[in-house]
């Protein structure tokens, strides 16, 4: 594990993965972001352990308890817990950005690497990107929803089909720089096929803005989601989703607040910790991104 | 500039029918058959059959595209099932309430996000810096039909200030405009003004440390002179480039807080057509909003290019 072991410098007798995690470390929008993250990840993991009542289990007499000892984040009009809810949304909420990271991972680079290579593919995939791109995000998912109907398979493709297309102009930005450096040149000149010249030299070299954008997508996903399913398009009321336990607690603002307040300060924890962890990366994977952005 | 202005157009115009082509094809996106859904349980027979009369969908698919086009060059977006109007015409009608709040809106993130950025690059790595930092990290975090939900709890239930929601016409009353305006504004500014105060503050720091902020101060300007005239005017270029993307977000924005509020604009018009699977208006409105955003872009490039002369020639983009 130990790096080249003939020197004396303390550094590099450190394991190789705490010398690459030290700029991350160094940096506090990373942390920051990762502790507000993983703290979100891990209550979701650790669901049962918080809270023994089921997010659908309804106790009528415990109806509308402000938050108290008993009650941590309080109940609803029917009695159910808000933090078991909180906790299975968090769950929902997290499944359905996941997804969509992956579909960005996946068809972005996919596309992206396509369009960014082969310039004569380039002009009709962008001219469908710019066209996909011109519908204001949100819009554009909410009408791709409304059409699907509602479910949480429907916010994950039609949150898709609205950021796959940035995710892809991010990959194809990357290839068009790499794909003119000499190394890429050597390797053609040597012989090796487009498939192999993509996957071994050019795209672990666009690796540092995908990984950023599709933080950053994670946090548009879980905020595109939360306003799908407060407007009825996302999963079905059955299943605790942080949009309709707003929506639904709307219903109470006066009497309930909390109902209305405490899945909106967990979307933001959420967004906040993927948006400062975004920006820790970009500022360490990627330093020449953080004058034009940061 | 009037070459660069007829070129963008030109460009735009694939790009407009594409977007046009993908409004249309989301009512194919419906699982099953289309009119059902329409219809909703209660329709008999004769109703479907109506539905899809009316939407054409009894004509085979090559016909409705050509139909819709032939159709949309003459203004024509189709009838609203819920209102029984033109969906053109309900979109121009309402068009002037959502513009008019989106207005409100911009301007107070412009002023917002420009003064929270040039005040925290200003003192740059100090509390003041870091706070508005965090502030605008934190308005790009937050979701704005939340926010607007607890702005009603604390203004309209607890305070007393403002109306829970509801909507008066300027030219009625413009203080009353004002009351019912001002939380949807401030709900549909906060993700914007958070993204201009990072954009802001990171230009305004690149500036800073340019040759002729120090000329400017080594010929004994005074300070508000260099930071507002000197580098004011290089920090409103990258807040131009961002205003096609602001107004986006505005108009997108506008579905969920004019619903929330009751403002009768677009954007509620929109909320409403989903809700009731009113597809020509859902159509309709995604191209209407779209083509107009395109428009709008359009013309911020233009702008632009007229703004900073060493982008008029060889645009990269």
């Amino acid at each position: 594990m130990a790096g080249p072991g003939q020197t004396v410098d303390p550094d590099a007798l450190l394991p190789r993965l705490r010398i690459a995690a030290r700029p991350f470390l160094r940096n506090r929008a990373f942390v920051v972001g990762a502790v507000l993250f993983g703290a979100i990840v891990l209550a979701t993991l650790a669901t049962p352990l918080l809270t023994d009542r089921g997010p659908n289990a309804l106790a009528i007499r415990d109806r509308f308890q402000p938050p108290s000892l008993a009650f941590p984040l309080g109940t609803d009009n029917l009695g159910r817990d808000m933090l078991a809810r909180v906790l299975w949304g968090a769950r929902l909420s997290l499944m359905i950005g996941l997804s969509v990271v992956l579909i960005n991972g996946v068809f972005g680079v996919l596309l992206g690497a396509i369009a960014g290579y082969y310039s004569r593919l380039d002009n009709i995939l962008m001219r469908v990107a710019d066209a996909l791109m011109a519908f204001p995000a949100v819009l554009l998912a909410i009408g791709i929803a409304a059409a699907l109907g509602p479910s949480a398979m429907t916010a994950v493709v039609a949150l898709s089909v609205v950021y796959v297309p940035r995710t892809a102009r991010v990959v194809r930005a990357s290839v068009i720089v790499v794909r003119e450096l000499d190394f890429v040149q050597a390797a053609r000149a040597g012989g090796a096929t487009d498939a192999r010249i993509l996957r071994r030299h050019i795209l672990p070299n666009c690796m540092a803005p995908l990984i950023v954008q599709l933080s950053f997508v994670f946090a548009y996903a879980v905020l595109s989601e939360a306003v799908l399913s407060f407007l009825g398009l996302g999963a079905s009321p059955t299943v605790p989703s942080w949009g309709i336990m707003i929506s639904e607690g709307r219903t109470y603002l006066r009497e309930a607040p909390w109902l209305t307040i405490v899945p909106g300060v967990a979307i933001a924890i959420t967004a906040l910790g993927l948006n400062l962890l975004g920006d820790g990366l970009r500022d360490v994977l990627d330093p020449r991104m953080k004058v034009e952005q940061g | 500039m009037i070459g660069y202005t007829i070129n963008r157009l030109l460009q735009a115009i694939p790009v407009l029918l594409l977007v046009s082509l993908f409004a249309f094809g989301i009512i194919y996106l419906i699982p099953g058959d289309a009119a059902t859904v329409i219809g909703g349980p209660t329709a008999t027979a004769a109703d479907l059959e109506q539905i899809r009369r009316n939407l054409g969908l009894d004509k085979p698919l090559h016909v409705q595209i050509a139909t819709f086009y032939i159709n949309l060059f003459q203004g024509d977006l189709g009838r609203s099932l819920l209102l029984g109007i033109p969906v053109t015409e309900a979109l121009v009608d309402r068009s002037p309430i959502t513009i008019g709040i989106a207005i409100y809106s911009l301007a107070i993130t412009i002023v917002f996000g420009l003064v929270t950025g040039v005040v925290a690059a200003l003192n740059h790595n100090t509390w003041i810096d870091q706070a508005a930092t965090l502030f605008a990290l934190i308005g790009v975090s937050l979701p704005n039909f939340w926010l607007a939900l607890v702005m009603i709890v604390l203004f309209s239930v607890y305070l007393g200030w403002l109306p829970t929601g509801g909507y008066i016409p300027f030219s009625q009353d413009p203080v009353g405009w004002l009351r019912t305006a001002t939380m949807p504004a401030v709900a549909l500014a906060l993700l914007q003004a958070g993204l201009l105060t990072r954009i802001t503050r990171s230009t305004m720091l690149e500036v800073l440390g340019q040759d002729y902020i120090r000329t400017a101060r080594a010929k004994g300007l005074p300070e508000w002179q260099v930071i507002g005239v000197h580098a004011l005017a290089n920090v409103m270029m990258p807040v131009i480039t961002v205003l096609g993307l602001i107004l986006s977000v505005l108009l997108s924005g506008s579905i969920i807080i004019e619903t929330i509020f009751g403002i009768p604009g677009i954007g509620a018009l929109m909320g409403n057509a989903i809700m009731s699977r009113d597809y020509p208006m859902v159509q309709g409105g995604l191209f209407f909003i779209t083509a107009a955003l395109m428009l709008l872009n359009i013309v911020i490039d233009v702008l632009y290019t007229w703004l900073d002369p060493r982008v008029r020639v060889g645009r990269a983009d």
